[in-house]
């Protein structure tokens, strides 16, 4: 079988080419009201990679995710995603999301449509692909999400593991460069978060790049290339997990590992 | 969705059979009552009132004939009425939630105009504004009263349709928002293929509320002069001269509006409580 995640002779525009970080995220600052979420920012993603961000709750993860597909404009700095600069008054905020998906902690498939209808309509509507092709490629991510018997189900009639995998397949039908994952787990019981995780784990090992906020220590210790810990808005500490999750040295990021694993 | 099991769910909520029958008693009595009256009044017996009843009922259901009237178009003006105003009012409703301060401000404020008069001297102010032709190019095209009476009842029909629009838009939680923009679809799209779907079902209760309160008033178009079933009854009741036949017609034209409303009303209770469920 193909991969499903190539993005194959895709044209990059702004100089940008795989050798470099395919996001690059410098000095991010963004308030909400008088709340100062994000103080400073500073990561790099490369191709393939699997980065997780892990830290307390409030301390701006998902904020950041946000700002990596424009959901949320930043105040300072600058996130450029494959050399396009996102804080660009002049962004084509839909090309920008063409590349990169984004998957929900509350899965948020429309309600309307069936599993397939959810996975095809943006592919179909969005990029204008022919019916018949998208089809077939979202019945093949169903497969590959193992939820085949499935395609004509509503999400209300599906499990929240079910609902999340769905939601899964629906981002990498745009055939997306990267994929942000927030907190995709954290509404799920204990038994369906495994068939969640086994679905990512397996997209990491295809090689896409996925930036995961999330709170499965063991998890990201497994599948992460890299950790970054924030706190209050800035990263405290980061690293490889081997090194990461054994000597981390500063206060904060003890004391976290210490309440979590 | 309406499969066998829904319809017989309808049948089993909205038709029960005990809430109507004591409707129809009501009614049965208020006529009766007032027949009562009559024949205390004059001599003539109620096969007198019951004969009249039954001579104009024709005319008050369909028209004089030849003619558009009667009964038949209260119906059509609420018909007409409610296709223009819904259209009107999603515009409008869909304005309110506009990226562009101005068209918002605008259609809130035509909202709120429109819901806050009083549907009579809107209606009196439509039928003064409005020209009896309207030149379209060369063509001359007649507007007859009725017509005129119909845009008049369909402003605050269009205002509390934009208000039902905005307030489903708004009970869409933003995270389908988020979702859909995620997946690059443009703000049109989004509204148009994932938020509005979504919206149909929470509208569709108050919606037939809205419809049967506008059907309710259309006796209000008389009063401009439009041969609708109140008009009619009142010239039937000039022709006939009997004070004893005031109670009984009025008392007819009562039941054609309560035949023609009171199933809606219970079907609409019937989709609310269906869809209240299913959320």
């Amino acid at each position: 079988m193909p991969s499903l995640t190539a993005s194959a002779n895709k044209a990059h525009a702004h100089g940008w080419t795989p050798d470099q970080p395919i996001i690059s995220i410098r000095d991010v600052y963004k308030s909400f009201g008088k709340v100062e979420v994000l103080k400073g920012i500073t990561l790099d993603v490369r191709k393939g990679e699997v980065v997780c961000i892990i830290g307390p709750s409030g301390s701006g993860k998902s904020t950041l995710l946000r700002c990596i597909n424009a959901l949320v404009p930043i105040d300072r700095g600058s996130i450029k995603v494959e050399g396009q600069e996102v804080n660009d008054p002049a962004l084509d905020k839909l090309e920008l999301r063409k590349k990169v998906g984004m998957v929900f902690q509350s899965y948020n498939l429309f309600p309307h449509k069936t599993a397939l209808e959810n996975i095809m309509m943006a592919p179909v509507l969005v990029l204008k692909r022919p019916k018949d092709e998208v089809e077939a490629q979202a019945r093949r991510l169903l497969k590959k999400v193992r939820l085949e018997d499935k395609a004509d189900a509503y999400p209300g009639e599906l499990s929240g593991g079910q609902q999340q995998r769905v939601a899964i397949a629906r981002s990498l039908a745009m055939n997306p460069d990267v994929m942000l994952f927030d907190e995709v787990t954290a509404a799920l019981d204990p038994e369906t978060v495994k068939e969640v995780l086994v679905t990512i784990r397996e997209l990491a090992e295809e090689g896409m790049t996925c930036i995961l906020v999330t709170h499965e220590m063991g998890f990201a210790r497994e599948v992460g290339d890299h950790i970054y810990f924030t706190d209050r808005g800035v990263i405290v500490e980061h690293g490889p997990p081997a090194t990461f999750f054994k000597e981390a040295s500063d206060p904060r990021t003890r004391e976290f590992l210490s309440q979590i694993l | 969705m309406l499969g066998a099991e829904g319809e017989s769910g309808f049948t089993a909520t909205a038709f029960n059979r005990r809430s109507l029958g004591f409707v129809l008693a009501a009614f049965a009595l208020i006529l009766a009552a007032s027949e009562a009256v009559a024949q205390i009044r004059t001599t003539g017996g109620s096969e007198g009132i019951i004969e009249a009843l039954i001579k104009w009922t024709p005319l008050l259901l369909l028209g004089p004939p030849g003619e558009f009237g009667g009964f038949v178009l209260n119906i059509a003006v609420s018909f007409l009425a409610m296709a223009i105003g819904t259209a009107a009012g999603l515009v409008l409703g869909l304005g309110q939630i506009s990226l562009y301060a101005p068209v918002r401000k605008m259609s809130w404020a035509v909202t709120q105009f429109f819901r806050n008069s009083p549907w009579l001297v809107l209606l009196f102010f439509v039928m003064l504004l409005t020209p009896f032709h309207l030149r379209i190019g060369g063509v001359s095209i007649p507007l007859p009263d009725w017509l005129k009476a119909t845009f008049g009842l369909s402003l605050p029909i269009m205002a509390n349709m934009a208000e039902i629009v905005r307030g489903a838009v708004n009970s869409i939680p933003t995270s389908q928002w988020e979702s859909a923009e995620s997946l690059a679809f443009t703000r049109m799209q989004t509204l148009w293929r994932i938020i509005l779907p979504q919206c149909v079902k929470r509208m569709i209760p108050p919606w037939m509320n809205w419809y049967a309160i506008l059907t309710m008033a259309t006796p209000l178009i008389s009063i401009v002069g439009v041969n609708d079933a109140m008009t009619l009854t009142q010239d039937a009741l000039a022709a006939e001269q009997k004070t004893e036949l005031l109670m009984p017609m009025y008392g007819l034209l009562l039941v054609f509006f309560f035949i023609y409303c009171y199933p809606i009303a219970r079907w609409t209770i019937y989709l609310e409580r269906k869809y209240a469920v299913r959320i």
